[in-house]
């Protein structure tokens, strides 16, 4: 039984990356948004930062916002890209 | 000894643990011991996929050590905490539907067995073995530390017998449970401590008077205190910034979590898995981490960083409300404890001993020698925590950057890139992992950031360099 080629060509992994690669992009965006926020807002003098709900800006935007905005958009790209697969081990025909 | 808080803490403990036992013992004998015992038979649904996760992974470090040191860092520390946010969906992501379809096919229960079918190497399961042997079990004494801590500035019990009676309760519980009670019991935990950190961090907002006022109490004592910076303005931003890879991508190779991205029933509870998880951890680390930081104006001067969840806790809400609360942080150490546990005692028992020394051994054999060693597993762990160092971040965090070092080329790799053998996985591993022990020892952070970083990218030109230059033999059919 050659395992390895047989495997390559599962078209249930045709999903699986494309799903890894979405992962991969999540994160980026995450990063990117944290990173920017956190130290663009957050490099001036203390004395000079503007506040929202209490928290200085640097911090509601690249953290309490960060996490909501990446809740929701996980639930998006969940909801509408992700596919569902069978784990049968035998029959795996997509239907 | 504050009566009224260890009881309602001790009680919320042991609810919880009642209703794993008694929902584990629902669906007792199935078929095989070994696919029960350590893998709950692969049925966990969404809501209990996220809850576990997030309960396994956020652990003392983060419940009690966390909010301990954004306690004198400040919000700095917060920022650095909420990187963890990309465990919830990440990992899942990553390992994902491959890895529960490959995991299926070669029947893998541990992270072992499917680098064993994958690599087919003795070395390779060998490395794999002890590392996760030696990694996890400082990972486990932090954690005993952690609970010993709490339970000790709770009941004002001395360490050592609030240790005791922690071990106790988790010992009994993971030998007579295995992995299905503790993923249920994650379960509940994880939501305890959903609610439980909201409640505290509503009640320290109101003791110190809004958070306006807590902002300006801070940045009256040391504006660094709000800034990204750090309390002293050391916490860099390529610094912050790698804890990306330690506690966030990086968590993917942790074994405790790859084991539960095999374990889903079906695509459907991956699916929800992935959007409750996301919330979860998300709200739970801003939380927990924001509680450390507004707690300083309203509880200045603790000493022992360890301690400022439970005083805090104490001083903001009444006794019996604060034991339930922190039923929330002793409940993620035990799931995490447990957990350790289980995936040690599962790499002596099923991969070390099933795999090399005894194939044919009896169910009823097994299932003795699983409890067995598992138990043994606990003392021994209990024994090193009963001498602990004070800031159990530290301990805690050694062990994961080591793990993830090792483990993340040989798993990811080895499910995306079909050339990676296992001349690749074995030379990743050795050099993650001394590369690692010894970035740590003598030079902490290079090129400004976590040592696993530098460890990690060494461990990837290992993998292909090795991989490409080294052909496996063809397998055997």
């Amino acid at each position: 039984m050659n395992e390895k080629t047989s495997a390559e060509k599962d078209p249930r992994f045709k999903i699986a990356n494309k799903e890894a690669l979405i992962g991969i992009g999540l994160v980026l965006f995450n990063f990117i948004w944290w990173f920017a926020f956190a130290y663009g807002l957050g490099g001036k003098d203390p004395s000079e930062y503007t506040y929202v709900f209490g928290l200085p800006a640097w911090f509601f935007y690249s953290c309490v916002a960060g996490v909501v905005v990446m809740a929701i958009l996980v639930f998006f790209v969940v909801k509408y890209f992700f596919t569902d697969v069978s784990f049968d081990d035998e029959v795996d025909k997509d239907q | 000894m504050n009566w009224d808080a260890a009881i309602t803490l001790f009680g919320s403990v042991a609810l919880i643990f009642f209703i794993g036992l008694t929902a584990s013992r629902k669906e007792a004998v199935s078929k095989s011991f070994v696919q029960d015992y350590y893998l709950g038979s692969r049925s966990l649904g969404g809501f209990v996929l996220a809850m576990t996760m997030t309960a396994t992974y956020g652990s003392a470090s983060s419940f009690i050590g966390g909010p301990g040191v954004a306690y004198n860092e400040g919000l700095g520390w917060v920022l650095l905490s909420v990187t963890q946010v990309a465990t919830g969906y990440f990992t899942l992501m990553i390992l994902g539907k491959k890895f529960a379809i490959v995991t299926r096919k070669y029947k893998a229960t541990t992270l072992i067995d499917f680098l064993k079918e994958r690599y087919q190497s003795k070395l390779v399961v060998l490395l794999s073995a002890v590392s996760i042997v030696v990694f996890l079990f400082s990972a486990m004494a932090a954690q005993w530390i952690g609970g010993g801590r709490l339970i000790e500035s709770l009941t004002g019990l001395s360490y050592t017998s609030a240790l005791f009676i922690f071990v106790v309760t988790v010992l009994i519980y993971v030998t007579f449970g295995g992995f299905r009670a503790v993923t249920l019991t994650d379960a509940i935990q994880g939501s305890i401590m959903f609610i439980g950190t909201l409640v505290l961090l509503i009640a320290v907002i109101i003791a110190g008077g809004g958070i306006s006022e807590i902002m300006a109490d801070l940045q009256a004592e040391n504006p660094n205190l709000i800034t990204p910076f750090g309390s002293d303005g050391t916490l860099t931003a390529p610094y912050v910034s790698s804890y990306w890879i330690l506690v966030g991508v990086g968590v993917v190779a942790l074994p405790q979590i790859a084991v539960r991205a095999m374990s889903y029933k079906n695509t459907r509870s991956f699916h929800l898995a992935l959007m409750i998880g996301t919330i979860v951890v998300g709200v739970i680390m801003l939380n927990m981490h924001l509680i450390g930081v507004f707690a300083r104006p309203i509880l200045p001067g603790i000493e022992v960083g360890d301690r400022v969840m439970p005083l805090v806790a104490l001083e903001v809400l009444p006794p019996w409300l604060a034991g339930v609360v922190l039923a929330a942080p002793l409940a993620a150490i035990m799931s995490t404890v447990d957990s350790l546990l289980l995936i040690v005692s599962s790499t002596i028992v099923k991969d070390v001993y099933i795999n090399y020394i005894k194939p044919e051994a009896s169910r009823k054999k097994v299932q003795r020698m699983s409890m067995g060693i598992t138990a043994l597993l606990g003392i021994l762990v209990f024994l090193m925590a009963v001498n602990p160092p004070d800031l159990i971040i530290w301990l805690n965090l050694f062990a994961i950057g080591g793990l993830e070092a090792a483990f993340i080329w040989p798993i990811v790799m080895g499910l995306y890139w079909e050339k990676g053998n296992k001349y690749g996985a074995i030379a990743s591993m050795l050099v993650g992992i001394i590369s690692y022990i010894l970035f740590q020892s003598f030079y902490p952070e290079p090129f400004e950031m976590h040592a696993v970083v530098t460890s990690i990218l060494l461990a990837l030109l290992a993998y292909v360099g090795f991989s490409l230059s080294m052909k496996q033999e063809p397998l055997k059919h």
